[in-house]
Order: C-alpha cells, then structure tokens, then sequence
C-alpha cells in the first residue's frame, strides 16, 4: 500500500527547526493570511479567511490526537467553547482585558483537558471517542443551566469592550490579526510536536499502543499531555471568536458539527501531516462552496462530509498529502 | 553473584487456568538462560508477568536489585529490559531508523531524539538492517522484521534482553545468522533469558536451561543435565522430534 | 410504593427493548470487534420504516416487525460490504470513521427528507391495568416480540450450525478460518443481523414513544451505555443491561427533568466504563 501516513522522521535530518524550508513556509502562509485582506481593506475576505483560519486550528490540533496518536476526538470542540465561555465571561463581566481573559482561558482548559484526559483516556477506541462526545453533552449541558453564564440564552458582550482596541472597526482587525497568529502557532505546534522525541512517542503510540508500551513509551502521560496540549491553542481561538462576535450561547460554541468538520479536514488533507490541516481545510471549502452553492442546510453539509469521509476512509485513508507522499517521496523533506 | 533478574514464587490464573504456578528462577549478569517446553507451557506468559504486561497474583520480581511486580511496561524498560514478542510488533508506517529510534528514545538511557537516532542507526548495522534504514517496516520479509524486533530491543541499550521465538519461521541460514548476531549480543555484557523451540539453538546457546510444563518449572540445569532429564524427555514424548532433537542436540 | 413498582415493571418492558437494541450493537463487537458507529441510524431507520409502511402502505403496524427485519439485514449485509470489508486488516480507527460517516450520511439525508420535527405512529393496543396503574399495551407487546426475538437469537446462536459457525469466529477469526469456515460470509451474516436487530428495536421503540431524525443519536448513546453495563459481545449482558438502564430510566424520570437523562446516562457511560473497562456482568473477551 503506497499511500500511507507519512513517517515522522523521513531521512535523518539534524538541522534546527528554523533552518528547515517547512518553517518558512508555514511563516509564509501566516503571513499571507495576515496580509491579503489589508490590500484593498477587503473585509469580505477577512471574515473568509478567518473562518478558514479557524478550522485550520482546529484541524491541526485535532491531529495532535487524531492524526499522531490516533484517537479519535470527536468532542474536541469543546475546547474551543469552554474558551469561548471563559474569555467572553471574564471579559464582559469581570471588565478583563482581552490578554489577560485570553490566557486564563487557555490554561484553564488545558488543565481540565488534562485532568479529564488522564480518566478518559485509559479508554480506547469507540469508547474513547464517545466519551468525547459526552465531556461535550456534558460540558454544554452544565453551561446551559448555569446562570452565571447565561443560561441557555447565552452572554452579550456591550459594543464597550471593544473601546480598548479604538472601536470596533479596528478591534475586528486587531482580533483576526490574533486569530491568525493562533494559527501560525498552531501549524508550528503540529511541526514541533512531529519532530520532538515526545512525537515519536505519540506516534508509536499511533501505531500500536501495547508495543509503545513495551518499547518504554509512557502512554498514559504523553496521552493526558497530547489531550491537554491539543486543547489550548483552539481555546484561544474559541475566546477571541465569540468576543469578536459579542455573543456567545451554548448550540453555537459546542457544536459537535464543526469538530465533525474539523476531522473530515484532518482526513482530507492527510492524517499525521501538519500541511494536511492546511490543505484540508483549503480544499474542504472549495468543495462544500462548490456543492452546496444555494443550499444553506447544515444536514446537508454533513452529508456531504459524510462521503467525503466514507471515500477518504476507503480510498485515499492518508488523505492528499498521503497520497502527494506515496507517489513522490521527495516531497517529505520539504513538507511535512 | 547477586542475579540480574529474579523470580520468586510467580502464580498467575487466567478465569480458572492457572497458567504458572510458584516458579522461581534467576537470571545471572552475563548468562544466557533458555526457557523451554512444550507447546502452552506458559512461557509467554512468563515474560509477560517479568515486563508488566500482566500483574502476577502472587510472587516477584526482581530486577536489579529492585521490586518491580507488577510495575507497568514502560517502567520496566526504562529500569533496562528489553522484549521481543513472538509475533513480531513492527510499527508498520514507521521507517526502520524510527522503529530504532523509538527504542533508543524510550529505553533505559532515555536519549533525546537526534542521540537516539544516531545509536538507533549503530544497532540497525549491528542487526544487518543499514541497508534499509528507510523502508516502512511493513514491507520488511519476515526475516527482516524478527531482525527489526530485535534491534528496537537492542536500541534501547538495555541489561536484560528477553527474546521470545526469535528464530521461528526463519530458514537454516537465517537461524545461523540469528544465532550469531545473539552470541555478540551477550559478549557485549547483555544479559539474556531466551524462550525457543529449536533445540540444537536454545541448546547451544543457553549457559542453562530452564524447563516448564503446564505453568510449573519441571527441571533447571545445564543443557546436557536437561537432554539427559527423564522427566524432561517425558514432557516431549508428546513430540517425538523434539525429543529426539533434545537428545541428540545436548551439550 | 405501589408507583414505585409500576415504574419498575415499565422500566423493565421499556428497557428490555433497549436491551434487544444493544444485542445488535454487542453480536457485531462480539464476531469481528467492530464498534458500529451507523447503530443509532439503523435504529432510526427501522423507526421510519414503520412510519412509511403504516402511513403510505397502511400496513398494521406489528406485521411490519419481519419486514424491518429482513430490510434491516440487507441493509446491513450491504453496509458490511460497502463501509467495512475493505477496511478489516486496518487500524480500528479506519472502520470508526467509516461508520461513523455512513451516519453522518444516513442522519444528515433523513434530517434533510423529514426535518427535525417530532413523528409519531398511532398504536391502539388495549393496557393491562393493575391498581391505579395502566401499562400500555405496546410496552408489553413490544416487551414479548423482543423476548421473541431475543429467543430465536438464542436458539439460532446455540443450535445452528450457523450460529455455531458465527459463535466460532467470534471466538478465533483465524482458528476458524482454518477450519473451513467462510469467514466473510459470517462477517456480512453477523453485521446483517446486528442492523436488523437494531431496525427492529427501532420499530418496537416508534410503538411506544414519538421520534425524531435525530433520535438515533440518542438511542446510540443508550446502547452504548448497556454495552457497558453488559459487557461487549455478551447478547444476555446486553439484555441484563437494557433491564437495568430502564430502571434507571424510570427512577430518575421521576425526579428530575428529561433533558438531563441524557447527561446522565453519559455521565454513567464514561463512570461505568472507566470503573468496570469489562462491564459490569462481563462474563467473557475485552
């Protein structure tokens, strides 16, 4: 079988992460996606490019757990809704600034993926994957009976909290500015990860958990570490979206739908590769924009990622990059 | 001599099978100590409880010194022994040099990854496999994937190496190579505690043998003490070439 | 005290279809170690199927039971070969996604044909009525047609030569390989008869409570929970467990709102799981 999930390591290479091309290329497209809406002040395309942005954190992060370690995370949305909650919250009724909010969101969700993640992920397979989908249930439940947070109505942020950045015009900039640096950060977190010796682990684990373990790899840990690891950068993200959008209620930020999504990009663009996220979220929009062209259904969506998935999982199971890498090898040491 | 490894009094029961029963054996710094008997014997099932991949009921083990029943796998690997499985666990999408590496990574001296990958790269041509460091290991023949077994093992530079049927399916060639490549394992002051069927090899190489049956040890002794046991030969009369093989391949 | 016992008995009638539901979830576990992801959308199939044979057809509602079956079957033998054979050497991880796309297919379609609006199939069965208290006379059908069911399993799995074949894979795909058993032929029999099992829940569970597209998910959750409590590949656990969670059910309808069933029986799911990773009454294989 050609087409496979491509090796951590191709060829031995002892060079520093920044002398690597694959670095400049991820500061390259970061820096694409923060310069193309400024020509021209296009902010039609700002607001595409930071739905894009957001899946592709999303999908690089899930593949952290998806795509290393090959657990499925079909819950892993909420991560970016507890951050959400948490931002919007300390923002709007505690009079936080952004930065500080922003951070106590990350680590505070991180540290509960961590906790949760060292009960749940003594699970495998099915039920691993559905206990993700129960902290979600859970989680969006719990938000939607909590008062403090607005209940099932959900929080408004007062057009306020955006006098700190100048109005809102600029904080709209300021925000996607940061949503792409999310971005970069998450695509250079997937690279970093892949070529640590804590990847490898990750990896082996991937392959076959009991031989990982033999091999002296601590599973356990470097799973609640994964988990938890794959948990902060979508909670910034998730922070920095609903404040740009002043309001945040549970169906929007837990939606299972989204994190659906967010897998069926990691299994188009190629399970394991940290361009994959990229080029599956690029390749995941122009194919819903393409057949869904009026229909503005979300069953629909899903059924398109239902096949997408089906035929991914059938026949190209190492997504394009998979099979970008099994036809021409050299590829590797340029891109990951 | 205070023995590398030492087992005492191990019991395990699977539902209403008792698959070992109060076995006892050591193993001593720089020996090698085969481990055979008939087919369900329990072997596997011993090293299984030496590693950590099953608690034992009852009994201990002792590695160095240390309590380490019951200690998960990792752990084990890290205090220094290393396993072969007797149906070979390669990781199929990861090159040969990764498999290497992940067991210089994990192993007792805990490399960090560009060290590991250099020792990873030593033990492949220790092994025979430097001349397809880059090929998945899923496409490896079998022969190559036993080697590749191996090498993860010995990349984790470990004390005590424990080799499960690491010659089975391999042709008379490749055995001789095997048998080679783990005489210059042990003069490289691994120890070694070795479960296999081919008795002209295990009884070659052990410096002692020891024999179980139904989960209980039936006999300890030299290799010529073992093929001249009437109670061992007994315990192969079920298999008239092994027992044939266990008298004429003694000493 | 008298509503207490009430709740029990319905609790058991209501969750021994919970049980039959499972059964189907758990055989395919049990044969070839595949979690069906696509469960929670055969249940609901079976659900509309009933709706469309008694509405558009107008055929009584309990002589549908062997046509959701024998539908269910198919369906699945065909779902077996379209989404898993494929995929039987790979990483577990393959045949999760592809199930799971299949229902996201299935779900996304019927959402899209029948929105996500309530359903409902008019049943009038006489109750049996025992103090202040009436049980509907669908629970108790559809309690007995599960007993029935759930018998012929037993006799088909026990006293076959066909069950046998499939209890022998089940056991040791590769022992039974080599004894001449077709095991691919079993793989489709048994993924067939777990769809159809869960078709056939689906259509008792229509006969007592309204539905939604959606419901599937739902029901999913709750097989999965019995699985837990009934241990994986274990068909009476799955019966015991569905037992169980309906008394659960019933107890807790009683004490708070219906929203939160749900949480709790995933709450439950992730407890039962991480305590007792065999299940509860597991008596056999992980």
């Amino acid at each position: 079988m050609k087409d496979t999930t491509p090796s951590a390591t191709a060829g031995v290479r002892h060079q520093p992460l920044y002398r690597r091309p694959f670095f400049w290329i991820i500061a390259l497209v970061t820096a694409a996606f923060a310069g193309a809406p400024l020509i021209g002040n296009n902010v039609e395309l700002r607001e595409g490019l930071l739905l894009a942005a957001v899946y592709i954190i999303l999908a690089s992060n899930l593949n952290i757990m998806l795509g290393y370690a090959g657990y499925i995370n079909f819950g892993s949305i909420v991560f970016f809704g507890l951050g959400g909650y948490i931002c919007v919250y300390l923002v709007g009724s505690l009079n936080w600034p952004l930065a500080a909010a922003e951070l106590v969101a990350g680590l505070v969700v991180s540290l509960l993926a961590f906790l949760f993640g060292l009960g749940i992920l003594r699970l495998r397979g099915a039920f691993f994957a559905l206990a993700t989908i129960g902290i979600n249930e859970g989680v969006q439940a719990f938000v939607a009976n909590f008062e403090p947070w607005g209940g099932s109505a959900g929080l408004y942020l007062p057009t306020t909290i955006f006098a700190p950045f100048g109005g809102p015009m600029q904080a709209l900039w300021i925000v996607y500015f940061l949503v792409v640096a999310v971005m970069g950060a998450s695509l250079y977190l997937s690279y970093a990860v892949k070529a640590s010796k804590f990847g490898l682990g990750l990896i082996a684990i991937g392959q076959n958990e009991d031989a990982a373990i033999v091999l002296g790899v601590p599973a356990p840990l470097y799973k609640a570490f994964a988990y938890s690891l794959s948990a902060f950068l979508p909670a910034l993200a998730g922070g920095l979206y609903f404040f740009k959008s002043a309001f945040i209620q549970p169906p929007d930020a837990f939606d299972l739908g989204l994190s659906t999504e967010a897998m069926v990009i990691v299994m188009l663009g190629g399970r394991g590769t940290v361009t994959g996220a990229a080029v599956g979220a690029y390749l995941y929009e122009e194919l819903r924009g393409y057949l869904l062209t009026s229909e503005t259904f979300s069953n629909f969506q899903l059924v398109v990622a239902g096949v997408l998935l089906l035929l991914i999982v059938l026949f190209v199971p190492g997504g394009l990059m998979g099979w970008i890498y099994g036809r021409w090898p050299r590829m590797k040491t340029v891109l990951e | 001599m205070t023995a590398l490894l030492r087992i005492d009094n191990l019991h395990k029961n699977f539902g209403g099978l008792r698959a070992v029963s109060d076995l006892s054996l050591a193993v001593g710094q720089g020996e090698i100590v085969g481990l055979i008997g008939p087919n369900g014997a329990g072997k596997s099932t011993v090293f299984n409880l030496i590693n950590g991949v099953f608690a034992p009921d009852g009994g201990r083990v002792e590695f160095r010194g240390i309590d380490i029943t019951g200690r998960a796998p990792y752990e084990v690997a890290r205090a220094g022994m290393a396993r072969t499985h007797q149906i070979v666990q390669p990781l199929a999408e990861l090159t040969v040099l990764d498999n290497c590496t992940v067991g210089a990574c994990f192993g007792r001296e805990n490399l960090p990854l560009a060290r590991a990958r250099a020792v990873a790269a030593e033990v492949a041509v220790f092994v025979g496999l430097d001349d397809r460091l880059g090929m998945p290991a899923a496409q490896l023949t079998i022969a190559g994937k036993k080697r590749l077994e191996l090498a993860r093992a010995l990349a984790a530079r470990p004390l005590l190496l424990l080799l499960d049927e690491v010659l089975a399916g391999l042709n008379p060639t490749e055995i001789e190579r095997m048998v080679k490549v783990i005489r210059g394992i042990r003069d490289q002051g691994i120890s070694i505690l070795i479960i296999e069927h081919l008795m002209q090899a295990i009884m070659g190489l052990s410096d002692r043998i020891v024999v179980l049956n139904s989960g209980q040890k039936l006999a300890e002794g030299t290799p010529s003490e073992i093929a001249n046991n009437a109670a061992v030969i007994e315990a192969y009369l079920g298999d008239p070439a092994l027992a044939a093989a266990l008298h004429g391949g003694g000493g | 005290m008298l509503g207490t016992i009430a709740s029990i008995i319905d609790g058991v009638l209501i969750g021994s279809v919970y049980g039959l539901a499972a059964m189907g979830l758990t055989l395919i576990w049990g044969v070839m170690g595949v979690v069906n992801l696509t469960h929670g959308a055969a249940i609901v199939a079976g659900m509309f199927a009933l709706y469309l044979l008694t509405s558009a057809l107008s055929v009584p509602a309990y002589a549908a039971l062997p046509v959701i079956l024998i539908g269910g079957f198919l369906v699945g033998v065909g779902l077996y070969w379209i989404a898993v054979h494929r995929l039987i050497g790979r990483p577990p991880l393959m045949i999760l996604l592809s199930t799971f796309a299949v229902n996201l297919v299935v779900i996304g379609l019927g959402t899209a044909v029948w929105g996500t609006g309530l359903f409902n199939i008019p049943v009038t069965l006489p109750g049996v009525t025992w103090h202040r208290y009436t049980f509907p006379g669908t629970h108790i059908l559809a309690a007995a047609l599960t007993a029935v069911i759930a018998g012929a399993m037993y006799v088909f799995l026990y006293h076959t030569r066909l069950g046998k074949a499939v209890r022998a894979v089940a056991n040791n795909r590769e022992a039974a390989e080599l004894a001449g058993i077709p095991t691919t032929r079993v793989l489709s029999l048994s993924f067939g008869l777990g769809v159809a099992l869960a078709g056939a829940a689906g259509m008792l569970i229509s006969t007592m409570f309204p539905f939604t597209v959606l419901a599937g998910d739902a029901y999913q959750l709750k097989s999965f929970v019995v699985t837990a409590l009934g241990g994986l590949g274990n068909p009476a656990g799955a019966l015991v467990g569905g037992v169980a969670l309906g008394l659960v059910e019933g107890f807790a309808a009683q004490y708070m709102p219906v929203s939160w069933t749900l949480v709790i029986e995933f709450v439950l799911f992730v407890f039962v799981l991480i305590l007792f990773p065999r299940g509860i009454f597991a008596f056999r294989r992980t």
